[in-house]
C-alpha cells in the first residue's frame, strides 16, 4: 500500500492554488486534511500527478459570525468545530453530529471543507449542510460563486466543484429562537461511516414543525432530502412521515446490511429525530 | 475496563521466599515497547536489502495463460520480477497433511503460483525492487493473462457431482471426513422428553494482527547459510520448513524473532509468499524483505472458522441429557494448510462437542471441503468457538424447551467436581476440572439472582436484556499428540538454558516466544522464583534458533504451561549448582543453604552467607581458590514436556449481559464474566488480560467480523472499515475469577489462559441475545454474526 509517484506542491496563495489546478487538469488534487484522500493515494484507488496542499492557507480556516450567517472556512478542522462555543450556539445540529465523524484523531486532522467536497454519500457533513440550508462558497479561475447545498451533491462522489475550482467556505443561516434540530446515525462502532443516518432541522410551529428538513445520509449516491416525509411531519403525522419513507428514499444493499433494514432503521431514525426536535421545545 | 483481581493465595511448594508466582509482575518488556523501542521485523534493515511485491490474482479461480514481465523490469528500481515457474527451481512444493487425520488429502502448493490461481489473492509473480514502492509501481506493469476457471465457493454444494473438482488429481473437493458414534445415541433419542434440532452457522473470519504477516530473508553464499527474521510464533519449525523445501541443513538456516505485535494463530503457519521471500534471497542472493499490508492480509492471512453444524440434543423432562448429536461442515481453501493442516480445527469440534457434560451418547460426522477461497487453518482457540457455541446452544434450548433455568441444567449435567480423573464420550481425558465450583463463583460475581430480577423487572418497560452462559473446556499443554504423531517437525517440548552472569544476575534463554502476550515476562517471574533472585536480575532471550534450546514456541496455550516448566526446572537445577559452589566456598553442606534475593542464605535461618555476584566472582576469576577437582557449572539447562496426559485441559464459565434494542436490532453489551481455571495462576494480570483479549475475539465472532465473499470467490470486505473488528467504546467491562486446579504433570501446576475466553464468548452472546428475546417469541438466531439485520428478520421486523 504505497502510493504511485506524484507531485507535490505547497500552495502560497488561493490565487496560486486555482492557477496549480489548472495546469493539469484531471491530474491534480487538494490536499486539505488528508483524511480519506491519502487512503484512497495508498490503495492506489486514485493516482494525480500533482498534490496541491493548501494546508498552508490559513485564510480558508476560521469560523466567525457575519451578520445572520455563520461562515465557516473549509480548513477549519472538525475537531474545531466539535469545540466552538459559537456552531454550538448557531448551528447546534453541527454540534450534535460531530462527535459520530469518525475518531478523535482523524477529527483533529480533516477539515469541513475536505469533506464537503469529497463528497462521501455515507458521511455525516454532507447531509448536515443539506439540512442546514447552507451555502458553499466556491473559488474559481472565472472569480467567486455561491452554491446551496440542495444544488452541490451532484452524484457519487459528484459536486458542482469544476476541475479548477476551490472549496473555500460554508455559509450557514444563524439559528433563531425557534430552530430545532436532531441528528442520529446508525454505526456499528463508533466513528463507522453509518448504515443509515438522518440531519434534519425545522422551525417549531406552536406545538408541531414547520419547514422540516430531513437530509439522510448513506441511502443514496448523496445526501437525499425525504421530502414527502418532511410534508408529513409538519403536518404532525409521524406514522404517515414514516410510512412515506419508502417512497422518499430507495436505498441499496451494501455489504453491512441490505435495503429493506435500511428501509426500516430510516424509519426508526425518523421516529428518533423527530423527538428531539419536539422535545427540545419545552 | 475496570481491572479486578481475586486470585485466591493458595500456597504451594512454588511459595518460595520472595516468589514471583502468583504475582502481577509488570512486563520487563514494557518500557521497551510503550517508549517505541520494539524492534519488529518491520524494523529491519540490511546492507542491499531489496523489498518484494506481489502481482495477486484478482480471480477465485483461473488458469495461468502468459505472464509478460518485460514492461516491469524495466522500472526505475526493479532488480527482478519472478514468476512461479521460475521460483520453483529454487523451491520445492509441499502438502499440508498429517498422518493422524487419517484419509486428510490436499493438493501440492507451490511459493508462488505455476499455471493456476486457485484463490483471489494467491501470488502469481513477484516484483523485487530497491523499495516497496518502486516494487508495487513495476507490479502494475506486469501483464497477466488469465483463462477464468469455474469457481467452488458453496460448501454445500461442493461434493456435488456437478461441481467442479478444484483438483483433479485428487478426485473430488473433500479435504477431510470424520466420523464418530459412541454409546447408544439412537435409542437415547428415542426415549427422551424432548429433542432440540437446530442449525449452528460461524462467519468465516480472521486473526487481525496489529503488526501484519513480515519477513525479511537473508542468504549469504559465502557462508552457505540462511538468516531470517521472522514475525513467527514457531521459529523452529520455520526453521525446519524453510531448510527442507530450499534443500538446505537445518544449521544452515538461523530463524531470527524479535518482537511481534499480535499472532493468534494467524503466524505459526507456512505461507506461500513468505516461502517465496526466503526463496528469492536464494535466488537473487541478497536481503529480501516482504511486510504484508492491510489489503493483502485480508485475502492471504488465514481465515477460520466458516462452519455450518446441524446439531440436536435430548433432554428428559428432569434436565438429564441423554444425547449429542453433529453434522459439521466447512470449507476451506484451495490447499490445507502446511504443515499444520486445515482440518483441525474440525476434528476439534468432533472432539470438544458435549465436553463439559457427563453424557455417554454422542455421534459427531465432520467433512472439509476445498474452496476457491483464501485459506483456512487455525485462529486462536480452534474449533472451540465453534462447539461451545454448539453444546452451550443446544443446552440452554433444551433448557428453555422444559422451562429449566439454564444453570440448573448445568448444575445437573456438568461433569462432577469430584469425578476425576475422567473422559468425554468423544475421548478426551480430564485430569481435573472444577465446572461446578467455577459456575458457583460466576453465580456470585455476578449477582445472578438481582440481574435476573432487573431484567424481569425492565421487560415490563419495554426493555428486552438478556442473560447467556457458556461453561467451556479448553485445550492447552499440547503434548506430541496433537503435531507430532502425525509426522509434522512441530516439537512438543520445549527447553530453557539459565547461566549466571559475572555480577550475579542471570539470562534465561527459552524456546517459547514472546507475541505480545507475555511470555517473557512468565519465564522471567518463574526463572526469578525458582533461581533466588529479583527480576530486575533476570534478563529473557527469545526467538533465535542459533542460540534459544529447541523449542515449539508459542500457540496452543503452551508458552506458560511448557515454557515456564522447563524454565522452573532450569532455574532449580542452576540454584544446586550455584549452592554447589557456594557450599564449597563457605565448607558448609550445599542442601543447608538457599538462594534468596541474590544471597546465598542459611536455608533455616535466612542468614545472608554470601552474595551472588561474591560467588560469580569467585567462580569465574577465581577459581583457583577452589578445591581441587571442583568445577563450577553456572549454566544449567530443562526441558519438558507433558506425558501422563495428551493435553491439558482447562475448563470455566462465562456470561453475557446485555440489551438488544428491538427497534434496531442492535446490541449493546453491558457486561461480561468469566470464571476459568488454568491451574497455577502465575501473572494474574497477564491471564486476565489474556482471558479479556479472548473475549474481546469471541465478541468479534458473536456479533462483528465476517470474511464476506460472493459466489465467485471474491471477497467483498477486505479493509478495515469493511471488516468489522471489536473496538473499545462498543466492549462491556469484562470480569474475571479464577478457580485454581493445578495440574499435577508439572511442579508448577500451570495450565494455558489463551484461548478461553475466544472460546467460550462467542456462545454465552448468542446465548444472551436469544433470552433477551424469547418473551417477544422470535426465532432462536444461531447464525454468527448476529447482526441487525438478523436481529429484525428473527423479530420479524424486516422480511
Amino acid at each position: 500500500m504505497k502510493p504511485a509517484p506524484f507531485g507535490y506542491a505547497k500552495a502560497r496563495s488561493l490565487d496560486e492554488a486555482i492557477g496549480l489546478l489548472g495546469q493539469q487538469p484531471d491530474g491534480v488534487k487538494l490536499l486539505a486534511g488528508g483524511q480519506s484522500l491519502i487512503a484512497t493515494l495508498n490503495m492506489r484507488l486514485s493516482e494525480p500527478r500533482l498534490l496541491v496542499d493548501i494546508n498552508g492557507l490559513h485564510e480558508l480556516s476560521g469560523i466567525r459570525l457575519d451578520n445572520d450567517h455563520l461562515v465557516i472556512g473549509a480548513m477549519t478542522r472538525q475537531v474545531e468545530i466539535e469545540r466552538s462555543a459559537d456552531i454550538a450556539r448557531h448551528a447546534p445540529l453541527l454540534a450534535k453530529a460531530l462527535p459520530h465523524i469518525a475518531h478523535p484523531a482523524i477529527r483533529n486532522r480533516g477539515t469541513i471543507g475536505g469533506s464537503i467536497a469529497f463528497a462521501d454519500p455515507a458521511a455525516e457533513l454532507p447531509a448536515c449542510l443539506t439540512a442546514l440550508s447552507a451555502e458553499i462558497e466556491i473559488a474559481g479561475p472565472s472569480g467567486k460563486r455561491t452554491v446551496r447545498a440542495d444544488d452541490f451533491f451532484k452524484g457519487l462522489f459528484e459536486t458542482a466543484l469544476g476541475p479548477q475550482d476551490v472549496l473555500t467556505a460554508i455559509r450557514i443561516p444563524t439559528a433563531l429562537a425557534d430552530h430545532r434540530c436532531g441528528f442520529d446515525e446508525f454505526a456499528r462502532r463508533l466513528g463507522d461511516y453509518a448504515i443509515v443516518g438522518l440531519a434534519a432541522t425545522a422551525r417549531a410551529n406552536g406545538a408541531g414543525l414547520k419547514d422540516v428538513r430531513l437530509a439522510y445520509f448513506g441511502v443514496g449516491a448523496t445526501p437525499v432530502r425525504a421530502s414527502r416525509a418532511e410534508v408529513a411531519l409538519a403536518a404532525g403525522d409521524l406514522d404517515k412521515a414514516v410510512a412515506s419513507l419508502s417512497g422518499d428514499i430507495d436505498p441499496q444493499d451494501d455489504v453491512q446490511e441490505n435495503a429493506a433494514v435500511k428501509q426500516h432503521l430510516a424509519g426508526v431514525l425518523l421516529r428518533r429525530v423527530a423527538k428531539q426536535m419536539t422535545e427540545a421545545r419545552s | 475496563m475496570k481491572i479486578t483481581d481475586d486470585v485466591p493465595s493458595t500456597l504451594t511448594a512454588l511459595d518460595r521466599p520472595n516468589s514471583y508466582i502468583g504475582r502481577s509482575v509488570p512486563r520487563p518488556n514494557l518500557a521497551r515497547l510503550t517508549q517505541g523501542r520494539g524492534h519488529y521485523v518491520t524494523d529491519v534493515t540490511l546492507p542491499r536489502m531489496a523489498h518484494v511485491a506481489y502481482v495477486r490474482s484478482p480471480h477465485a479461480h483461473a488458469r495461468i495463460v502468459r505472464i509478460d514481465t518485460t514492461a516491469a523490469k524495466k522500472m526505475p528500481g526493479v532488480i527482478a520480477a519472478v514468476t512461479g515457474p521460475e521460483l520453483a527451481k529454487v523451491i520445492t512444493p509441499w502438502v499440508g497433511v498429517l498422518t493422524h487425520l487419517k484419509g486428510l488429502k490436499s493438493a501440492p502448493q507451490s511459493a508462488i503460483a505455476i499455471d493456476r490461481a486457485c484463490w483471489q489473492g494467491e501470488a502469481v509473480c513477484a516484483v523485487v525492487a530497491r523499495t516497496r514502492a518502486e516494487a508495487e509501481d513495476a507490479c502494475a506493469l506486469v501483464q497477466v493473462d488469465y483463462e477464468e476457471l469455474p469457481t467452488v465457493t458453496d460448501p454445500e454444494t461442493a461434493l456435488d457431482a456437478a461441481t467442479h473438482v478444484i483438483h483433479a488429481d485428487l478426485g473430488d473437493n473433500l479435504c477431510f471426513e470424520r466420523s464418530l458414534d459412541v454409546g447408544t445415541v439412537d435409542a437415547a433419542f428415542a426415549g427422551s422428553d424432548a429433542v432440540v434440532e437446530t442449525t449452528f452457522v460461524f462467519g468465516r473470519h480472521t486473526g487481525v494482527t496489529n503488526e501484519p504477516r513480515a519477513i525479511v530473508a537473508d542468504w549469504n553464499p559465502g557462508e552457505q547459510r540462511l538468516t531470517v527474521y521472522h514475525g513467527t510464533q514457531a521459529p523452529h519449525m520455520m526453521q525446519n520448513l524453510f531448510a527442507k523445501h530450499l534443500g538446505l541443513e537445518e544449521s544452515q538456516v538461523r530463524v531470527l524473532t524479535k518482537d511481534v505485535g499480535g499472532s493468534f494463530g494467524i503466524k505459526v503457519h507456512t505461507y506461500a509468499d513468505e516461502m517465496a521471500v526466503v526463496a528469492l534471497s536464494k535466488l537473487l542472493k541478497r536481503p529480501v524483505k516482504f511486510v504484508a499490508d492491510r489489503i493483502e492480509s485480508f485475502v492471504t492471512d488465514i481465515h477460520a472458522r466458516d462452519h455450518r453444524v446441524k446439531a440436536k440434543i435430548g433432554v428428559m423432562n428432569d434436565g438429564t441429557i441423554t444425547a449429542f448429536e453433529i453434522d459439521d461442515l466447512t470449507g476451506i481453501g484451495p490447499y490445507s494448510v502446511y504443515p499444520r493442516t486445515s482440518g483441525i480445527e474440525a476434528n476439534q469440534i468432533v472432539n470438544l462437542t458435549g465436553g463439559p457434560y457427563a453424557c455417554p451418547n454422542y455421534r459427531a460426522h465432520t467433512r472439509v471441503v476445498f474452496q476457491n477461497k483464501n485459506v483456512m487453518c487455525q485462529y486462536r482457540a480452534v474449533g472451540h468457538p465453534i462447539a461451545c457455541a454448539v453444546t452451550e446452544g443446544l443446552v440452554e434450548l433444551a433448557a428453555a424447551k422444559i422451562g429449566m433455568d439454564p444453570l440448573d441444567i448445568r448444575r445437573k449435567n456438568l461433569i462432577a467436581d469430584n469425578a476425576y480423573p475422567t473422559g468425554s464420550a468423544s475421548g478426551l481425558k480430564f485430569e481435573a476440572l472444577s465446572h461446578h465450583a467455577s459456575l458457583d463463583k460466576l453465580v456470585k460475581m455476578m449477582d445472578h439472582d438481582a440481574l435476573r430480577a432487573e431484567q424481569t423487572a425492565l421487560r415490563h418497560k419495554g426493555i428486552y436484556r438478556g442473560i447467556g452462559f457458556a461453561s467451556f473446556i479448553e485445550v492447552t499443554n499440547p503434548s506430541a499428540a496433537f503435531y507430532g504423531v502425525g509426522g509434522a517437525k512441530i516439537s512438543a517440548q520445549d527447553g530453557c538454558t539459565i547461566k549466571l552472569d559475572a555480577q550475579g544476575a542471570i539470562v534465561c534463554h527459552t524456546g517459547v516466544t514472546e507475541q505480545g502476550q507475555g511470555a517473557e515476562a512468565v519465564i522471567a517471574q518463574v526463572a526469578a522464583s525458582a533461581f533466588g533472585v529479583a527480576i530486575e536480575r533476570v534478563r529473557v532471550i527469545t526467538g533465535d534458533t542459533d542460540n534459544t534450546p529447541y523449542g515449539g514456541g508459542t500457540w496452543a496455550s503452551r508458552a506458560a504451561g511448557i515454557g515456564g516448566e522447563a524454565a522452573w526446572q532450569a532455574g532449580k537445577a542452576l540454584r544446586q549448582n550455584v549452592l554447589a559452589v557456594a557450599g564449597s566456598i563457605l565448607q558448609a553442606k550445599p542442601e543447608t543453604l538457599d538462594i534468596r534475593d541474590s544471597q546465598v542464605v542459611d536455608a533455616g535461618t535466612g542468614k545472608e552467607r554470601i552474595g551472588l555476584d561474591e560467588v560469580a566472582r569467585i567462580a569465574y576469576f577465581r577459581p583457583d581458590t577452589l578445591p581441587p577437582g571442583f568445577q563450577a557449572e553456572l549454566m544449567a539447562t530443562r526441558h519438558y514436556v507433558p506425558r501422563a496426559f495428551p493435553f491439558s485441559f482447562t475448563n470455566g464459565i462465562q456470561a453475557s449481559y446485555l440489551e438488544v434494542d428491538t427497534d434496531s436490532g442492535f446490541v449493546k453489551l453491558l457486561k461480561h464474566w468469566c470464571v476459568e481455571d488454568c491451574g497455577t495462576v502465575i501473572n494474574p494480570q497477564l491471564v486476565d488480560e489474556q482471558v479479556r483479549g479472548g473475549v474481546v475475539q469471541g465478541i468479534g465472532a458473536a456479533l462483528y467480523e465476517q470474511c464476506v465473499y460472493d459466489e465467485r470467490g471474491q471477497m467483498l470486505n477486505g479493509n478495515m472499515a469493511d471488516y468489522l473488528v471489536p473496538m473499545a467504546s462498543e466492549m462491556p467491562d469484562i470480569q474475571c475469577g479464577h478457580v485454581v486446579s493445578p495440574t499435577a504433570d508439572s511442579e508448577l501446576g500451570a495450565k494455558g489462559a489463551g484461548e478461553a475466553g475466544t472460546a467460550g464468548a462467542p456462545a454465552c452472546v448468542m446465548n444472551a441475545i436469544n433470552d433477551a428475546l424469547r418473551p417477544l417469541g422470535a426465532a432462536p438466531l444461531t447464525d454468527m454474526p448476529f447482526t441487525p439485520g438478523k436481529i429484525l428478520r428473527a423479530l420479524g421486523r424486516v422480511s
